[in-house]
Formats: C-alpha cells, structure tokens, sequence
C-alpha cells in the first residue's frame, strides 16, 4: 500500500531476467515473484545451482536494514528464526542502480493454511516452536515486531515453523517499527508500541485467536471484553483461554513462561484424553452403558483404574525423557 | 551525537486547495526553513480526483517530504508510516551531509559498499529512535471531510502512540482550516499530549473553503513563533543545530 504504484510495475521482473551485483558480481535468473510488500517485492531466483529468495526494492534503506537484522540474527547460536542472509548488493537496471539481497529460500505454506491442510492437531505443536524460537530471538536484544500468519511459514517435514519476513524486527526498548492491527496491542488500547517481549507474545496470542476465525474480526468495543468474548464463542479456543488471556493482558514476561503454560495445558490434555479412552474401552466391551448408569462404586474403580494409567504414562513419558536426554547430553 | 529536532508538517486533505496562496509555493519555503511538508489525501471509495492528486504530490514534493493516497479506513497505519519515513528521509539527508563532509566529493550513503551502509543505518537506526520530533498536524474540514473526521481523530490517537514510544521526545500541534473566524484555526497548541483531541474534535464544524496555500504559511509562523521563544529562553547553540538539518 505504501510502495509507488509506478515503482511497482517498473520492477516486475519477467521469469529469465538476469540480475548482477555491482559489488560481489553475483548473478541470479528471476523465476518467479513470490510476493510483495509494504518494503519490496521478493522473487524466487537461481544461482548456479540452488534456489534463492531476491527481494528488491527502491528503499535502499529498508533493504540496509533488513540484512542488519538478518546479520545480527546469523550470530544467535543454532536458531532458526529469519532465513539465513546469502548475499547483499545493488543492481545497474535499464531503470536505474536498486538495492537487493539474497537470503535462504524458505518453502512451504504459511501457517493458516498449513493448519487447514493437516489438522489443527498441529495448533500446539507450531506454537509451542515459535515460542522457543521468540525466547531466543528475546534473549538477543530483539522484538520481532509484525508478527502474523502470514509471515511464518511451515516447512519439512518434519514440519518446523520459520519466519520470513524480518522487516519489522526491533531492537529491545526502541519504538516497534511495523505493525499489523489485528496483532498490535496498541491499536486494540491493551498496551504501547514500545519493543518488548511482551508486544511478541501479545501478537502470539492474537495468532491462537485467528486459528479459529480465519477471516479475524473487528474491532467494536476493543480492549480485552471484546476479544475474551470472541475466544469464549469458539470451543476449539477453550483450552487456550487462560494462556491467551494472559498473554493479551500482557502477563508473560518471557516466552518461556507462556510456552511452559502451553505445554502443561497440552501434557494435561493428554493425559486426560488418554485416561478417558481406556474407560471408554472399557464401557464399549461391555455393554452400552451409559455414562449416567455408573454405579458410585463404579465409578469410583473406574476412576482409580484412570489414576493408575495416569501414573503410569507419566513414568513412561518420564522415562522416555531421561533416556532422550542420556542419549544427547552424555555421549 | 547529533542533537537537533525534526519538524514536520502533516497536511490531511481530500481534494484541491481553492482559496489564497499557491500551497506548493509555501512548501517550498516551508522546505527552505527546514521544514518538512508530508500530506496524505483521504479519499473515499470510487473518487479519484486527478488534480487533487496531483497537487497533493507536488505539495509533499516540493515540501520535500512524503505524499500517500489513502482510503479513510486504512488511515491510521498510513499517518504512521508517512511520519517515520519523512523522518527516516530527513535523517538520511543529514547523515549524507555528514558523510560528504568526511568522505568528500559527492558521496552519500548509495555509494558506500553495502557492507559499509549497514553502519550507517545502526546510525540512522538511532537517530531515529532518540531525537526530538516536532509535527504541526493542518487538518482539512471543507464539507467533504465531515465523515471522514472520526477516522482522523483515530489516526491521529494512533500516531501519538506510535511516536510516544520512541526514547526522543515528541510535541504537537493542531491546526484546522478553514476556521470558524479565519482561514486557519489553533485547535491545539504545541503539546505531547495529543489524548486532548477526542473532545476537540466532535466540537469541529465542518464547511466552506479549502485555504491550504494560507493554511501551511499559518503552520511555518507557529514553527518560527516556537522557535524564537526558545532562543530568547536559552541562548545556546540549539537553533544553530537545527537550522542545519
């Protein structure tokens, strides 16, 4: 919306168009365009072999600035947070000398429709990644700032959450650079644009949100009634409504801390759901009793016999644990 | 570190000026002054005024600033963006000055290997985020802009919380033309507060002419008004500094 419409269709580079650097003498062959934004537009490319992502644009200095992040990004150890940064310099067009870069090709879809194709089982588990990935990108002095579906994408398998767009990263305790409204704390009176884990984990609890209204929704009243009440007409959104209430009141300091709430409300589910298909079983082998015709001593063995299986899926998940960990961390 | 200010003017408007001075003459001189013109054109679905447009861009251009098309809906994020990046804009000059100072000959940042700019960005980077703003805001309210007012007032809330969480510090001001008695009108003087329009603004009347060429010179003698305040207040070289930007 806020790039020049004449600048936009003065650089769609057609599919065999061969861009040099001026600098590195790199050369690249457009493919095609993958998409554009408010910061330039990124195409899909060749270099001698492998595929890469080119993204132009006339702002030089957004171009500077993006691969400051990517660079700085390149120094946290073993993330996989942006797409690692291939190649920085400009190009001598018919139209004129233009900035660009060249990064990692990251392939998949975003994480909406990733979700629609495989099931919302997947919900916890690529949230539970961006948690981790945020809690490093945090305890590096940055805020990723415009987080949004549509800026992460899944690849694999196995499947593994990455984010592609880093145009809107911040330093920590600096004013956020870009935002989306649906995702900014700000725009919904929950809170300030200034860059901190909290605006991130803010945006993290939108995006559980938007899971289950693909199409979002407007802002009336704003503030938390409005959205509380949104994620109370969902069912799919019930688990989640304490974590996502906090992370929207701002409550979690750390990434950490809203991903340990996801994964004991996933483990507890499990668990739940583990305990509740063995009485099932049960019931099913028997007859077609009804839940309601459970005798007081049946129900009480029944669920004595659930504790027990909870005990012992706990062992196992224990077990599994330390035996990952002795595998890895001793040899 | 450099110290100075930035002053902008935000001009909102939906269409062509027809009342008094050549607005894109007083840009200019506001450019002169350093001043910094950026004017977003409000329109609504389905109108497209070519000469409006075409004098919105000449303003912020010859204002030396940014100009935006923008439907009333997607307001807020557009008042925003146009800000920062008439700033970044206006940063990027005097770091270029600066360079050229240095490196001599008629180098800016575009010259300089790519591996060399990213340093200079951490500097406009920084910049940006701790000098001190100043944007005068001239509100266009002729008759066409009645519906629109609300979603100003919302954009204008919304660009003091974007601005407010910067570490540099931010005064406004708010002007409306035509006025009630005048051609332009003080609605607000220099604040950095901007919470005070919500009640301002659903006292606004609406009609008449649009005096954008008076309405950006009322908005250069509030600046120099300011500035000569502060001059007589503090005799330091702070009004050297900012003459240089």
């Amino acid at each position: 919306m806020m790039m020049n419409h004449s600048w936009k269709s003065q650089f769609k580079l057609n599919p065999g168009t061969i861009v040099k650097g001026i600098w590195h003498k790199n050369q690249y062959t457009i493919l095609k365009e993958l998409g554009f934004g408010a910061n330039g537009i990124v195409y899909l490319a060749k270099s001698e072999k492998t595929q890469v992502a080119l993204k132009m644009s006339d702002n030089g200095m957004s171009i500077t600035s993006e691969v400051n992040v990517l660079k700085s990004f390149a120094k946290v150890q073993g993330s996989a947070l942006g797409p690692s940064l291939l190649d920085v310099d400009d190009w001598q067009s018919s139209q004129g000398k233009i900035s660009f870069y060249v990064m990692e090709y990251i392939e998949g879809p975003d994480l909406l429709t990733f979700i629609q194709q495989n099931g919302k089982v997947w919900t916890p588990v690529l949230f539970l990644q961006l948690l981790n990935d945020l809690q490093k990108l945090h305890e590096n002095g940055w805020v990723f700032g415009d987080l949004k579906p549509e800026n992460l994408i899944v690849t694999g398998p196995p499947p593994r959450i990455r984010c592609i767009d880093v145009g809107g990263t911040t330093i920590s305790g600096r004013a956020i650079k870009e935002f989306t409204e649906f995702y900014d704390r700000g725009y919904w009176g929950l809170g300030s644009r200034k860059a901190e884990p909290s605006y991130d984990l803010f945006a993290v609890g939108m995006m559980m949100i938007h899971t289950a209204y693909p199409k979002r929704f407007n802002k009336t009243s704003g503030g938390i009634a409005q959205i509380m009440e949104e994620v109370r007409k969902k069912a799919e959104l019930l688990p989640y409504e304490g974590v996502i209430l906090k992370s929207l009141k701002g409550q979690y300091i750390r990434a950490n801390e809203m991903r340990e709430d996801l994964l004991s409300l996933v483990i507890k589910r499990e668990t739940d759901n583990s305990s509740k298909k063995t009485v099932d079983r049960k019931d099913s082998g028997n007859q077609s009793h009804s839940n309601q015709g459970l005798t007081r001593q049946n129900y009480k063995k029944k669920r004595k016999k659930g504790r027990f299986k909870e005990t012992i899926l706990l062992f196992i998940f224990i077990a599994i644990f330390y035996g990952i960990y002795i595998f890895f961390f001793t040899s | 570190m450099y110290s100075g200010k930035i002053r902008q003017i935000l001009l909102l408007t939906d269409g062509c000026s027809n009342q008094g001075e050549n607005p894109i003459a007083i840009a200019a001189l506001a450019r002169e002054e350093g001043i910094t013109v950026n004017v977003i054109g409000v329109m609504e679905h389905d109108v497209i005024d070519e000469q409006g447009m075409k004098e919105i861009e000449n303003i912020a251009m010859s204002g030396g600033g940014v100009s935006q098309i923008v439907y009333a809906q997607q307001l807020s994020q557009t008042v925003q963006m146009v800000t920062r990046k008439a700033m970044t804009q206006t940063i990027q000059g005097v770091v270029n000055k600066e360079l050229q100072q240095i490196l001599g000959r008629s180098k800016t940042m575009e010259d300089l290997p790519p591996e060399k700019r990213g340093e200079v960005m951490e500097v406009v980077d920084e910049l940006g985020e701790t000098i001190d703003l100043e944007v005068l805001i001239l509100v266009d309210t002729s008759a066409s802009m009645k519906q629109k007012l609300p979603t100003v007032k919302e954009a204008l809330l919304d660009l003091s919380l974007s601005l407010n969480a910067r570490t540099g510090n931010n005064t406004f001001s708010v002007y409306v033309f035509p006025g009630k008695k005048s051609d332009v009108e003080m609605v607000l003087d220099w604040t950095p507060k901007l919470q005070s329009l919500t009640s301002i603004f659903s006292q606004l009347t609406t009609g008449g002419i649009t005096p954008t060429g008076p309405a950006i010179r009322a908005a250069l003698s509030s600046f120099n008004q300011k500035r000569s305040l502060r001059s007589m207040l503090s005799h330091d070289d702070e009004s050297f500094l900012e003459e240089s930007i």
